[in-house]
């Protein structure tokens, strides 16, 4: 049940920043640019942030509990090639699709078992784990693109429903999933204490451990969907799919207001994150701004979100 | 206008104000401090006493107020001002560099060098020396984190007088340590008082307050509330200037038979850590565990509740053995863990109490994986109001409260556990006497309805004056048992140190 305080405490709560700089971004280019605001535009911008807002998920989870997750670029390869080849010796789509999830989990699960039973610190364990998927990813394809597809698959992103295109839709649903497994479920409590306090958290005798291997199979998890949409968008597996992904979902779980020190933080303040990104590169190209400037720009948006929040924060703790 | 001063007032404070958004922390505070004197700071968590200490080391910038030092007008605007000031601060939590040696802490940021390399040499030499001052024999290349928190507080004192500080304040020094230890720190103060160092005391310990103090100074709700010499003062009278409230410093409480045994302890050995270990606690009664810092109280709690390994002995609860390999297994079988280290291990300080008292039992709150939120806040409603828990709501974040309320906080998760068995390591360290004394009634109520409780506490006065029996260990092994009657300071200190 969602009450009317609930959502007042939403639209108060941290998130409430995030969505007031999209909103000023918004207008200024709806002002700038009248055909920043055109149906095909924000579906395009829509659609654009799909592939980063997906993967946020699984890594605000993993930010979190006060980790990270680098694998999930190369795990997007790894997971696209597997549904490639398994399309390619003619298995049915629903199997195809089944093992690239499986992979994107299995590969996930591992960095959790390095991290809980080896004790990696996550930063080595999923930094290992990008090399190895990515070299698995090109070993499996031979270095080569996958293509040609049957339209079931391709309907992923080629579909509407209600007009809206069908990866947007799939990101939004898995948003609202996430949004109440993260707030309402013991699952998401718990993922919320061990970024608080995770020695605490163990002694209240939550199983921290296999906690975590579920948060970093999570992560694969959201990456292996991406590679799904991915596939179906260029109707091509590509094992050299999602280089630098990881750090473009790395910046929207951090611009949305997730703390890189784990406990606070929401996939709302994500999925704000993943549309600022992408209306500022949409933005910037409807202005003619070249891409070499719009880096710059986004790694300026990325210091300035972090900034903003911390100064915020200070105000907070002042108080206490 | 310059007031008068007579020559000894190393340190004078007045009209210290500061506010922080919602809240008056200091309401205009005066404080005097002569050179070469034990200034006592005595106040409840909340009372301002930190807020005053940091502004007087450049921690925090006061909103009104004067702050001489010798006389002399001073600004300590920053920590860095504060320090050339000759104003040193040892914090209750240590602030050394665990990894680097002894010498590179007390030298940090001021190694000596020769062409442009640090000089070792040197750099040992002037520890030792300092050390030698403090009476210390410290070694110099010894790597801090190995050392016994006694140890590293004389590393942090010998920096504060390197840099040549003239007032020095101690933040609740001994609440880490020994009475042994304590009784050494003490000699160290003296020796610096008689060079004419000022210190500025901060300590909730009546008993400790009348061995070293020389003057007490009251605040209570950022108010100066009194200043006294320590010779003559009357202890209720003090705690009652502090609480504003008659607190009946005796903890008292009438002796009970003991219920059914329900925990069981058989032969618990771990390395040297833990030698044959056996006990019995019953229903109802409070199990007293006295002995020094490391002689394995906390050890055996930890075993107990599933966190250490042991290499062999059993544990029974109601008679049945059971197996706990992990914190789970030891909330299952009942039993309940306030751990010493309250801020590392007993609470998530960013959440709110309804997610930290719900958190063990989050499970059973919930229905297909989702959290029953009315149960939830039901749950934790009934905890603030059973346990006095002092908040606006039970969404407030724990951090925001004070020692003694997170302390509740804790106490109140384990008891939504339905814990019938409770382990209390160090259950009032840091906490204000107010606080304390609702705490010891709450173990009392507790063990009036049947939960059975261990105490582990370092404060003989606590256990003696709670315990119905008590338990005194030395070097891992269980050396003497007290009932209430014969348990005395006397006593109980004799079996601890092996006398």
């Amino acid at each position: 049940m969602v009450t009317r305080t609930h959502w007042r405490h939403v639209v108060a709560g941290r998130e409430a920043g995030t969505l007031l700089g999209l909103a000023a971004l918004c207008l200024g280019l709806w002002i700038a640019t009248p055909f920043f605001a055109t149906a095909a535009n924000l579906a395009n911008v829509a659609e654009q942030s799909v592939i980063v807002g997906v993967i946020g998920i699984g890594m605000t989870c993993v930010i979190l509990i006060g980790g990270i997750d680098l694998s999930v670029g190369s795990l997007v390869g790894l997971a696209g090639v597997v549904v490639g080849t398994a399309l390619q010796r003619g298995m049915p789509v629903a199997i195809a699709v089944l093992l690239g999830l499986a992979a994107g989990v299995v590969a996930g699960a591992l960095n959790g078992v390095m991290i809980t039973a080896g004790r990696l610190p996550p930063f080595i364990a999923t930094l290992g784990m990008m090399s190895v998927a990515r070299g698995a990813a090109l070993l499996l394809s031979d270095g080569r693109p996958i293509s040609g597809f049957p339209d079931s698959l391709r309907l992923l992103a080629t579909g509407r429903v209600f007009g809206i295109p069908a990866p947007v839709v799939l990101m939004l649903s898995l948003y609202a999933i996430a949004y109440f497994v993260l707030t309402r479920t013991v699952f998401g409590r718990y993922l919320y204490a061990i970024g608080g306090n995770e020695e605490a958290t163990a002694l209240a005798g939550v199983n921290v451990r296999q906690q975590k291997v579920v948060t970093y199979a999570l992560s694969g998890l959201s990456a292996a969907i991406c590679a799904l949409l991915l596939v179906a968008r260029l109707n091509s597996a590509q094992p050299v799919a999602g280089i630098g992904y990881e750090l473009d979902a790395i910046a929207a779980v951090v611009i949305g207001g997730t703390s890189l020190l784990g406990g606070s933080g929401s996939v709302i303040g994500t999925l704000i994150g993943a549309l600022i990104m992408s209306v500022l590169r949409n933005g910037l190209n409807l202005l003619g701004v070249s891409s070499y400037l719009q880096q710059v720009a986004i790694g300026v948006v990325i210091i300035a979100a972090v900034l903003i929040d911390m100064a915020l924060r200070r105000r907070v703790h002042r108080s206490t | 206008m310059t007031p008068q001063q007579p020559a000894d007032i190393a340190l004078q404070m007045s009209g210290i104000h500061k506010g922080f958004p919602g809240v008056v922390a200091l309401a205009g505070v005066d404080l005097d401090v002569r050179q070469g004197e034990v200034h006592v700071l005595l106040g409840e968590n909340g009372a301002g006493k930190s807020t005053l200490m940091k502004i007087l080391s450049g921690a925090v910038a006061r909103d009104a107020g004067e702050i001489r030092i010798d006389g002399q007008r001073v600004a300590l605007a920053t920590p860095r001002a504060a320090r050339e000031a000759g104003v040193g601060i040892i914090h209750q939590e240590l602030a050394l560099v665990p990894a680097m040696t002894v010498a590179e802490n007390v030298l940090l940021g001021r190694a000596p060098t020769r062409f442009g390399m640090i000089d070792g040499a040197r750099m040992r030499r002037e520890t030792v020396a300092l050390l030698q001052q403090l009476g210390a024999t410290l070694d110099p290349d010894a790597i801090t984190g190995t050392l016994g928190i006694a140890q590293q507080q004389l590393v942090e004192i010998a920096r504060a007088l390197s840099l040549n500080a003239r007032i020095l304040i101690m933040d609740e020094p001994t609440s880490a340590l020994t009475e042994r230890e304590s009784a050494r720190l003490f000699d160290v103060i003296r020796g610096l008082t008689a060079r004419g160092t000022a210190v500025i005391y901060i300590s909730h310990r009546l008993d400790e307050i009348f061995a070293i103090g020389d003057r007490i100074t009251v605040l209570r709700d950022g108010r100066h509330v009194a200043t006294q010499a320590v010779q003559g003062a009357d202890r209720r009278e003090l705690v009652r200037l502090m609480a504003d409230r008659e607190v009946d410093e005796r903890i008292g409480g009438g002796l009970r038979n003991g219920g059914a045994p329900v925990l069981h302890v058989d032969g618990l050995t771990h390395g040297t850590r833990l030698r044959n270990v056996s006990f019995t606690v019953h229903a109802g009664e409070i199990v007293g565990f006295a002995g020094l810092i490391g002689a394995g109280r906390t050890e055996i709690a930890r075993a107990v509740f599933g966190l250490e390994p042991f290499d062999h002995g059993r544990i029974l609860v109601d008679g049945a053995e059971v197996r706990i390999r992990s914190p789970r297994d030891a909330i299952a079988a009942g039993i309940g863990f306030v751990t010493e280290d309250r801020k590392r291990e007993g609470f998530v300080p960013g959440r709110s109490i309804r997610d930290n008292v719900a958190l063990p039992i989050l499970a059973r709150l919930a229905w297909m994986g989702f959290v029953d939120r009315a149960r939830e806040t039901a749950t934790a409603e009934t905890a603030v109001r059973d346990l006095r828990i002092r908040t606006r709501s039970v969404q407030q974040a724990v951090r925001t409260l004070s020692g003694g309320n997170q302390q509740k906080v804790v106490l109140a998760r384990w008891l939504a556990t339905g814990a019938r068995i409770l382990f209390l390591d160090e259950p009032t360290r840091g906490i204000d006497v107010g606080s304390r004394q609702e705490i010891y009634q709450l173990m009392r109520a507790l063990a009036a309805d049947g939960v059975a409780i261990i105490l582990m506490s370092s404060e003989l006065p606590e256990v003696l004056g709670l315990a119905d029996r008590v338990l005194v260990m030395r070097e891992g092994a269980i050396v003497g048992e007290f009932s209430r009657d014969d348990a005395t300071a006397g006593n109980v200190m004799a079996c601890a140190v092996g006398a």
